[in-house]
């Protein structure tokens, strides 16, 4: 397997187990408090949904020139992993709270409790639409990484493989432990999801508009450590200037 | 017409994000490696230079306004 398809099927099944661990918290909250029948309903409804958006837009992509659809996917893939990157940093930093599986399981429990209960199609309204928007909204994120990476690396079921992985792995534990993953290391996860993401959007856009990388698929190892490198100087700065900052409030008061 | 804007929205918060200006400095970024490329330049090491200035304006303006 060359080193483009490795980071392939490992940078869409760690994005694939991220977004699937938070589907699975939400679902998880909908049947708990809305019954099963409603939230398998959505969680059914929204993967038919998924199904035929990767049916619609997967062939359509492959048409597409390979240069055309590097530069694009590339700018699309280099913003979309620089919000996720942004949002790393920060938490890592100590800027933005940590992602908290268990306290998001906790708050949608509690609203779907409290919520009115109202029957429609033999289904809990409540619960079908909470599970069915979660996993839409989740599995979007998925099904453009997938479409997206897989396209530009020139083989979507490699990428539809990570993906696949990441499903039987995430749907096979909850159903194991019916809690949510609070264990998985989402944080660091979400870190190497915006570093993969942004790796691969500069090697394809730079690819896209036409320049030629030195050592070809090779220069992604070394994008990556770069991305990695400067990502991690970012967090240490920022976590010294909120020390710095801190201790400066707490001198003055 | 305003299920349209809805999902136009929807669109732009979920590439473009909390802050556009990535975007817009992505897009520059590329075209300025497009234009090179296209004069015969080798212009692959624009991007890895310009991306790590902008994560950090990105950082420095998602902190001034936290």
């Amino acid at each position: 397997m060359s080193t483009g398809n490795a980071f392939l099927v490992l940078s869409s099944f760690l994005a694939c187990a991220v977004e699937m661990v938070e589907a699975l918290t939400i679902v998880l909250a909908a049947g708990l408090a809305r019954g099963w029948r409603s939230a398998l309903a959505g969680l059914g409804a929204a993967t038919a949904v998924l199904a035929v958006t990767v049916v619609a837009l997967g062939p359509a992509l492959t048409v597409i020139p390979l240069q055309a659809l590097r530069l694009v996917v590339g700018a699309l893939l280099l913003v979309f992993g620089l919000q996720w990157l942004r949002k790393a940093i920060l938490r890592a930093s100590g800027y933005k709270a940590l992602h908290d599986e268990d306290a998001i399981f906790a708050r949608e429990l509690a609203e779907a409790r409290d919520a009115e209960h109202v029957e429609r199609a033999g289904v809990d309204w409540y619960g079908f639409t909470l599970s069915f928007k979660g996993v839409l909204l989740e599995g979007l994120e998925v099904v453009f990484i997938v479409l997206t990476f897989g396209s530009a690396q020139g083989s979507i079921p490699l990428a539809a493989v990570g993906a696949a992985i990441a499903l039987v792995l995430v749907a096979g534990v909850g159903v194991a432990v019916r809690a949510p993953l609070a264990r998985v290391p989402e944080n660091t996860l979400k870190f190497a999801v915006g570093v993969m993401l942004t790796t691969f959007g500069i090697f394809w856009s730079v690819e896209g508009a036409g320049a030629d990388w030195p050592g070809s698929d090779a220069a992604i190892l070394g994008v990556l450590g770069f991305v990695l490198l400067w990502s991690f100087v970012l967090v240490g700065l920022l976590r010294r200037e909120r020390r710095l900052r801190l201790r400066t409030v707490e001198a003055q008061a | 017409m305003k299920w349209l804007a809805g999902f136009g929205r929807f669109w732009w918060d979920f590439v473009v994000g909390d802050d556009w200006l990535v975007a817009v400095l992505v897009v520059v970024a590329i075209a300025a490696t497009a234009a090179l490329a296209a004069m015969g330049v080798a212009a692959w090491w624009l991007l890895p230079l310009a991306v790590p200035f902008v994560l950090w304006l990105s950082l420095r303006r998602a902190i001034r306004s936290a």
